[in-house]
Parts: structure tokens; C-alpha cells; sequence
């Protein structure tokens, strides 16, 4: 059978090609890894896989070094933005896949797509100019104010409210995933089938008790693995990042505060840091944040498998 | 796909035709509009392209390790175990070459305050270590008897990457204050005890400038061409100095300057002097053949050409933008300097 | 009276859809409409035809950056059309072959790796290597980035090809490569565009797997081994800057690559609906 299949010397010539490249590309993936954690090996080795992963020290002038401020701070800040975020994309999906007038629909996802298309940077820089001083002046100035007024304890946790911080370091964030979310969520919806909505209908059924009846539950895998994805997304994210966070390599320790994600002390430290121990330091914080985008995503396949009722496409 | 592979050999071509001598530095970012200056003449001049890059000392140095770029800048010298690392490493030595006189100066955002804030050593120690959290704290009150500084949180901005900016204020700092010294000490990057992350020295202004009640610390041209506040800082003699061309020459006045134009200027003893001052050095490969970007002697001759236009016609453009030219004694030892470079063992420059 | 208060439900609700809606279009139309106003003062005639000048002086444009956007970009395309097509081909036209399953993981897994580690991966085997921060090490970077995706798209839409189509050819005598190459792939050409043109945008618009890459580079370069600028790393570094004038050519570089991102996905649904 094989050999009918891959008989002819074109035919083995040609995917012979479609193999060597289909091979390059598992190489790439595979040397990745290999070099991230490869080139951690040392930092692992000296502070141990869990001590480099729970320790709070991040001092080049004593060689210690651990990732767990910038875990955490990847972990709060896409946490945080996706809680933001889900509501919003959730009901844009909606009214674009179910309420909206066809060209309304339309225009509304078209815009959608062309927000996600906007790079990362472009956010960064309308977070610095724009959103920065707005939050500073009109939400974490009299919040801060009010609080040492009536909450001194209070002060403590809003943190500096400096607008460079973990609090518009979300909001970016929440910005940045929402198009992103929205889509996966809106593919999701589409592909619930007419019969169920046209089924609850004809039982009397108001257009939100269809969306919530049946096209939420029948769409609800969709839906979450997209919302994973968009969290792996947020916690991938770079450029934005690490213009708005104020790259403080302690513990995330407030809302206002500066802190670090694992991206971010990347971007700031791998073309700078001098070598030896920090390096790879930083070439570890690249295998866990690695690892992480790994396992989130692995979720979402997951989810995607066992929360779908019925299959999707095809 | 078909339309873009001509196109994109169409550029290789191109590229090959345009053979002017390249060369890539990288490093502080302290000198960086200074050299950015000097590259563009130097380029109008000569048409050799310099493409500077100015990702922090600590970045200049690493690159200069790897063979990735001509040359490394840094305003931290290199430490004697580095340079022994280094010439075990390639078998030849790191020179530097000094290219000019800067200043690292406090800078502020403080809304409503004309005259220049009068610091201290301790008192910036403090205030980077954390312990003075508000402008109108007593102790800055004291330094400042009849300027009205406001009730505002201090926000710290310093630097998040490896930096020479950094070497020379965490110096300066560990030399007046015990406490510095024993809990952060001084490096090109250090565990900050508070603070915002800036990177480079314009991410440093950057940041200051757009938050009010931030203090931070930047090369002087930063904080003139923008137009940042700078306040004074009191040198050992017990005068507050501000930084300027004078403050600066008065930092420099060196009696004998060492043959391997490492030096550090901070807490100068010099009654005028400017306390937090410091020489900015471009390093290379002395034997050029060893860097494995240097890949032809014409790069390696086009690279102790650039030097030596540097130390010499190239100070003139030090002084418009606020950086004192390197003193005689330096010149004259960087002069013997750049006649050891070699490439294969051959000088570049003559006489 | 239960009835009306379902009706009311269902009221309430589409107005919280709607509001919600709202809440996700109203910022990001005030970033596009905030990025257009600021950028298109900062658009002029030095803007795209100068090199930067140095810090403080004023002029200068984005001339270096502008060309380096194209020649990183068009190289990446190149090399990750390449791996992603042929990727994308084996997977959907030989759906028997043994190195599927685990092309398909490792696929998956690339695609769900953050854009930084991209540059991580090009600086130790490319920068290092090479000796030098280049332009293709930066393509490779973005290369990385393109191949899940041209790998998905190309395989989604060659399996939407009706299989009639492969018969047709191979009752014709024609090998299967043959059948591949003349009959499947321009069938399929207008999605396969997309899928390239979608990769394209997605990691034209990426600073950070440039930072230890491309490297930047002051002035306009067309060689692929030395650094080279682009609008996203520029973007990155006039925009943490001090300077005015540096942060009103950040607003006319983010409106300019926000432009050409836009053009380039218009063509990429263009190219779709084509075919």
C-alpha cells in the first residue's frame, strides 16, 4: 500500500521535500527548548528547580536570583486583565453572532479584527501618553487620597500611585485581549446549529433565554478555550508590558505598585545583563514562561475536547 | 511567495554593491546623544557608518565579550577580574579609551519648585533606599532652608538594566553611606530597594518627566535638552555643587592619570568638583583581529581611525551638549593607547 | 405577568449586550482615532525620507526604519512561507504520514509560544553564531512566529478542497505531487494568501523578538547581515524616551505601521473572499 502511495520518483522526491521541512520545523521547536533549558541549567543547578521557582531575589551584586516576583506578576496581571476582559468580549461575541443586524454584525467584528491587528507597542505608547496619566490623576490620586483620609490601612495595598504600575499594566492588558477573546468567543457561537435556536423558538422562548438555554451551554467549550487562549496571550505579552509595569523586580506587593512579568525582566535584561549567572537566570525564566504558555494552551486543547457537546466542524 | 523571493535578492545585491566600512557598537546609554553626534559627522566626514546602540553598559560589555559588535561602551571600567577573564578568555587585552567628562545628576518632577532642590550624600541614599518617602521630609527641609517643597509622595525611578549610569550613582552613593553600602552596595545592576524600572537613561528621564513627585538619576545632557529639573548635590568639601562644565573640569583635575585610563571621579576631594562625575569609556579588543566581528583589517584600521578622531577633533562637539572634554593628561595616555591597537599583529595607526 | 417579566429579562439583557459591546469598541476606537490624530502631524516629507538625528536635534525621520520593516518582514515571509507551507501541505495532502501527528503538536505548541522566547531562540543560534546582531537573524525570529500560523491556515483550507478534486486528477494518470502542485495549491491559492498575509501582519507588527535581533540601526541598510531598524523597535525606543521630538515621531511611526498593517489584512480578506 505505501508503496503505491509514495511509488513514483516524483511523488518520493516531493515528499521527501514536504518531510525535510516538515522536520526543520520540529528541529526549530525542539532546539528552543533545548537551548532555554540548556542555557537555565546553571541557574537551576545552583538554586535548585523550586528554589529558583519560589525564590523573591532577583540582585546581581549578591548572584541571587529567583523567579517567583515575575511568575506571580505574569500570573496576577494576565489573570487580572482576563477577569476585565471577559465580560466585555463575552457580550460583544453575543451581540455580533446573535443580536445584531447583519451589517452591524459585520461592521462590529470587522472592527474587532482590525483592533487585534494593532501591535503591541502601538498600546504601549498610548499607555504611557494617555492612559498613564489619566488613571494617575483620576483614579489612583483621589483613591489614594480617600484612603489615607478614611482607610490608612488601606494605603498599603493601592500602593504609589504613581500611574506606572500593575494596575494600568491590566487595563492595557484587558484592552489588548478583549478583540482577541472576542473572536474566539464569537467563532464559538457561530457554530452553535440554527436548528437548536429555531427549536427553542418555536417553544416561546425570548431571544435571551435561547442565548442562555441553548447557546451558551452548547458554545460553552468554545468559549472557555478561548478564554485560555486569550489568558496564554496575556501572558506572552511583551512590549506593553513592560512599558507600563515599572519593571521592580520585588514581589508584586500592590494594585498601584510596580512589579514584573516574566516577559517583561526578559525584554528589560537579556540584551544588558553582563553574563554568567544572570543569563542564565534569565534563559530560566524564559523555560518556565515557556512551560507555562505550554500548559495553558494544553488546557485549552483540553477543554476544547471534553466541553464541547457534539463536534463543531465537519 | 514567487513575487517576493526576486525582490529579496534584488536586496542582497543591492547590499552587496553598497560597501561602505560598518561598524556596530554597543553600550551605555549615559554618552549615547554625545556619540550619536559624533557618528553622524563622523559620517558626513568620512562616510564610514557607526551604528550605536545604546542598551546599557552592562549590554556594551556582554556584546564585547561575544564578538557581536566593534566595540563596547561603558561608564563603569572594567573590574581587574574581568580583565583577566577576558585575556584568558582571547589572549589579548581590553583597552579603554576614555571619550569623555559626564555627569550623573538627581533629577526631579516637582510642580511649583523653581530653584534647584539641594541634596546630600546620605540624603539621596535615603531617599533611594526608601526611608524618606515625602518631598517636605525634615531631613531635605534642613538641606533646603527657604524653598517650599510640597507634601508629595517621593516616586524613585531608576534604571531596570545593566547600567554604567548605575555603577557610577550606586558608587558614589556606597562611598557616603554605610548603609548603602552593607544592604545594596555598588554594581552596574543592584537589588533596588524601591522604585520604578526605567530603561536606559532616557527611560529614566522618560519616566521622570512624565511623573510628578519622581526622582531619578541621568547623564546631565539628558535632563538639559529636556528641560528636567537638576538639583545640587553637596561634595566632601561641604559645598553643594551643580553639575556644569566648570564642576566638572574641577572633578577631572587629575594629577597623574593611570596608563590603563581606569579611574573613578566620584566624592571628589576638589572644592569645586562635582561629586557624582565620571570619565565614559569606548572599549575594544586591543589585537582587533581576535573580535570575531571585526572580519577585515580595513574594519579593524576604520575602528582606530574613528578613536583617534574621537580623543581628538572629535571633543570639540563634547561641550554643546554638556560634557567636559577629556583633560591633557588623558589624552596623551589614551594617545600611546590606541598605537598598541594591532590587527594581525600589524599597528593601525602611524605617527 | 411572568411573561412580561421575561420580556423585561430579555430586554435588560440585550441592553447589557449591547453595553458591553460598547465597552470593548469605545476605548479601542479612542486608541485608533487618538493614534490617527497624533500621528498624522508627525507624517511628513522628512518623516519618510530621513535618517534619525541625533538626540536633541530636531528632524530627522524614519527612513532606515521604514525599509528595515520591509526587507526583516519580507525576508521572514520567506523563510516561514517556505516551512509553513510545506508543513501545512503534508499535513493536510498526506494525512496518512506517520511525522503528522507530532508536526500537528509541534505546530500547536509554536503557536502558543510567547513572541520574546522567538528572539531568545535567534540570538543564542543565529546573533551568536554569526557574530553579529543581523536583519536575518531577526527574520528568522519573526519566521519562527509565521509557521503555525501559514502551517493552520494552508492545512484548513487545502482540507476544504473537495476530495473529488484529487480524484479527478489522479484518474487523470497524474502523480500525486503533480496533483499537489497544479491542481490543489491554486485551487486553494486565495486562502493559502491569506494565511500568508495574516502571518505577515501578525508579526510585522512584533518589537519584541527584534530587541536582541535586528538591533536597530541609525542608517538605511539593505544588508541582511548587519543590524537594521524597524517601525515596531523604533516605536519601542522613541516612546520610553525623554525627547518631544522622538515621542511625535513614535505617534507618526504607530499610525504609519498601524496603516500598513490594516492594508495588509483589508488584502488578506480580500484574497479570501476571492477565492
Amino acid at each position: 500500500m505505501r508503496d503505491k502511495i509514495y511509488g513514483q520518483l516524483g511523488d518520493r522526491v516531493f515528499t521527501a521535500g514536504l518531510v525535510l521541512l516538515g522536520l526543520a520545523v520540529m528541529l526549530i521547536a525542539g532546539l528552543m527548548a533545548w537551548e532555554l533549558g540548556a542555557g537555565g541549567w546553571e541557574a537551576f543547578r545552583s538554586f535548585g528547580f523550586w528554589g529558583f521557582v519560589r525564590g523573591s531575589a532577583w540582585n546581581a551584586v549578591a548572584e541571587q536570583f529567583g523567579a517567583w516576583p515575575f511568575l506571580l506578576g505574569t500570573l496576577i496581571t494576565s489573570a487580572a486583565a482576563l477577569a476585565l476582559a471577559f465580560l466585555p468580549a463575552l457580550a460583544a461575541a453575543i451581540a455580533v453572532a446573535e443580536y445584531a443586524p447583519r451589517w452591524l454584525a459585520e461592521a462590529v467584528a470587522y472592527l474587532i479584527d482590525l483592533l487585534a491587528a494593532l501591535p503591541s507597542v502601538v498600546y504601549g505608547l498610548w499607555g504611557i501618553f494617555v492612559l498613564v496619566p489619566l488613571v494617575r490623576d483620576h483614579l489612583e490620586q483621589p483613591l489614594f487620597l480617600w484612603s489615607a483620609e478614611h482607610a490608612p490601612a488601606l494605603m498599603g495595598v493601592l500602593g504609589p500611585p504613581t500611574g506606572i504600575g500593575m494596575l494600568s499594566a491590566v487595563l492595557v492588558l484587558a484592552l489588548m485581549i478583549v478583540p482577541y477573546a472576542s473572536s474566539l468567543a464569537r467563532d464559538a457561537i457561530r457554530l452553535v446549529p440554527r436548528a437548536q435556536r429555531e427549536a427553542m423558538y418555536a417553544l416561546g422562548a425570548t431571544r435571551w433565554e435561547v442565548v442562555r438555554r441553548v447557546v451558551l451551554p452548547y458554545a460553552r467549550g468554545g468559549i472557555f478555550a478561548g478564554v485560555i487562549l486569550a489568558l496564554a496571550r496575556a501572558i506572552g505579552e511583551t512590549m506593553a508590558v513592560t512599558m507600563l509595569i515599572g519593571n521592580s523586580g520585588q514581589l508584586p506587593y500592590s494594585v498601584f505598585g510596580p512589579a514584573a512579568t516574566m516577559a517583561s525582566v526578559i525584554a528589560n535584561e537579556f540584551a544588558e545583563a553582563e553574563g554568567g549567572l544572570q543569563l542564565s537566570s534569565l534563559l530560566a525564566v524564559g523555560f518556565l514562561l515557556m512551560l507555562l504558555s505550554l500548559a495553558v494552551n494544553l488546557v485549552a486543547d483540553f477543554i476544547l475536547r471534553r466541553m464541547s457537546v457534539g463536534e463543531g466542524r465537519k | 511567495m514567487k513575487r517576493f523571493l526576486p525582490l529579496a535578492l534584488a536586496l542582497l545585491a543591492a547590499a552587496a554593491l553598497a560597501k561602505g566600512v560598518t561598524l556596530s557598537g554597543a553600550g551605555a546609554t549615559f554618552p549615547y546623544p554625545l556619540y550619536a553626534k559624533y557618528f553622524s559627522v563622523y559620517h558626513k566626514l568620512t562616510g564610514v557608518r557607526v551604528n550605536y546602540q545604546s542598551i546599557g553598559s552592562g549590554g556594551g560589555i556582554r556584546q564585547l565579550f561575544s564578538g557581536t559588535v566593534h566595540f563596547g561602551a561603558s561608564d563603569a571600567p572594567l573590574a581587574d577580574a574581568k580583565l583577566a577573564e577576558f585575556e584568558r578568555k582571547f589572549g589579548t587585552a581590553v583597552v579603554h579609551v576614555p571619550t569623555a567628562l559626564g555627569a550623573v545628576v538627581p533629577i526631579y518632577n516637582l510642580p511649583g519648585v523653581r530653584e534647584p532642590v539641594r541634596f546630600s550624600g546620605p540624603v539621596l541614599a535615603d531617599i533611594f533606599l526608601g526611608k524618606i518617602r515625602k518631598w517636605n521630609d525634615p531631613a531635605l527641609a534642613a538641606l533646603n532652608p527657604g524653598v517650599k517643597l510640597p507634601p508629595l509622595p517621593i516616586t524613585v525611578v531608576r534604571r531596570s538594566d545593566g547600567s554604567g549610569t548605575t555603577y557610577i550613582w550606586t558608587e558614589y552613593l556606597a562611598k557616603v553611606s554605610p548603609e548603602w553600602k552593607e544592604k545594596v552596595g555598588a554594581g552596574k545592576s543592584v537589588a533596588w530597594p524601591t522604585g520604578l524600572g526605567g530603561k536606559g537613561n532616557e527611560g529614566v528621564a522618560g519616566l521622570v518627566r512624565q511623573t510628578p513627585g519622581a526622582i531619578g538619576y541621568a547623564e546631565l545632557v539628558y535632563a538639559v535638552q529636556n528641560k528636567i529639573a537638576y538639583g545640587a548635590v553637596q561634595n566632601r568639601a561641604g559645598r553643594f555643587v551643580r553639575a556644569d562644565l566648570a564642576s566638572l573640569r574641577a572633578a577631572a583635575e587629575l594629577d597623574d592619570f593611570p596608563a590603563d585610563a581606569r579611574v573613578s571621579l566620584t566624592d571628589t576631594p576638589a572644592a569645586e568638583g562635582y561629586p557624582i562625575a565620571s570619565f565614559t569609556w569606548i572599549l575594544v579588543y586591543r589585537d582587533l583581529d581576535k573580535n570575531r566581528a571585526v572580519k577585515s583589517a580595513a574594519e579593524a584600521k576604520a575602528l582606530a581611525e574613528l578613536l583617534d578622531w574621537i580623543v581628538h577633533d572629535g571633543q570639540h562637539y563634547n561641550e554643546a551638549l554638556h560634557y567636559a572634554a577629556l583633560p591633557e593628561v588623558a589624552v596623551h595616555a589614551t594617545e600611546a593607547n590606541l598605537k598598541a591597537l594591532r590587527y594581525r599583529g600589524e599597528p593601525l595607526l602611524g605617527e | 405577568m411572568n411573561l412580561r417579566r421575561r420580556y423585561l429579562r430579555d430586554r435588560l439583557m440585550v441592553a447589557l449586550v449591547y453595553l458591553g459591546t460598547l465597552l470593548v469598541l469605545l476605548p479601542l476606537l479612542f486608541i485608533l482615532g487618538y493614534v490617527f490624530v497624533k500621528g498624522i502631524g508627525a507624517l511628513n516629507w522628512d518623516f519618510f525620507t530621513k535618517p534619525p538625528a541625533p538626540p536633541g536635534e530636531p528632524g530627522g525621520g524614519m527612513l532606515p526604519a521604514i525599509v528595515g520593516t520591509f526587507v526583516i518582514d519580507l525576508m521572514a515571509l520567506a523563510m516561514g512561507g517556505l516551512l509553513g507551507l510545506g508543513g501545512g501541505v503534508l499535513m493536510a495532502e498526506y494525512p496518512e504520514h506517520p511525522l503528522n501527528r507530532p508536526l500537528r503538536l509541534v505546530a500547536n505548541v509554536l503557536g502558543g509560544i510567547p513572541a520574546i522566547l522567538m528572539g531568545l531562540f535567534a540570538f543564542v543560534f543565529v546573533v551568536v553564531p554569526m557574530g553579529g546582531f543581523s536583519a536575518f537573524s531577526g527574520s528568522v525570529a519573526l519566521a519562527i512566529l509565521m509557521i503555525p500560523i501559514i502551517m493552520r491556515a494552508t492545512e484548513e483550507v487545502l482540507r476544504i478542497l473537495p476530495w473529488e478534486l484529487r480524484e479527478a486528477g489522479l484518474a487523470l494518470g497524474l502523480p500525486r505531487w503533480r496533483v499537489t502542485l497544479s491542481l490543489i495549491l491554486p485551487a486553494a491559492k486565495g486562502g493559502i494568501v491569506t494565511g500568508l498575509l495574516l502571518a505577515l501582519a501578525r508579526a510585522a507588527g512584533e518589537a519584541a523578538p527584534l530587541l536582541f535581533t535586528a538591533f536597530g540601526n541609525p542608517f538605511i541598510s539593505f544588508d541582511p547581515l548587519g543590524p537594521m531598524d524597524s517601525l515596531p523597535l523604533k516605536i519601542y525606543v522613541y516612546a520610553i524616551s525623554p525627547y518631544e521630538e522622538w515621542i511625535r515621531q513614535a505617534w507618526g511611526a504607530a499610525l504609519l505601521l498601524a496603516l500598513l498593517l490594516m492594508v495588509t489584512n483589508f488584502l488578506a480578506r480580500r484574497a479570501l473572499r476571492r477565492s
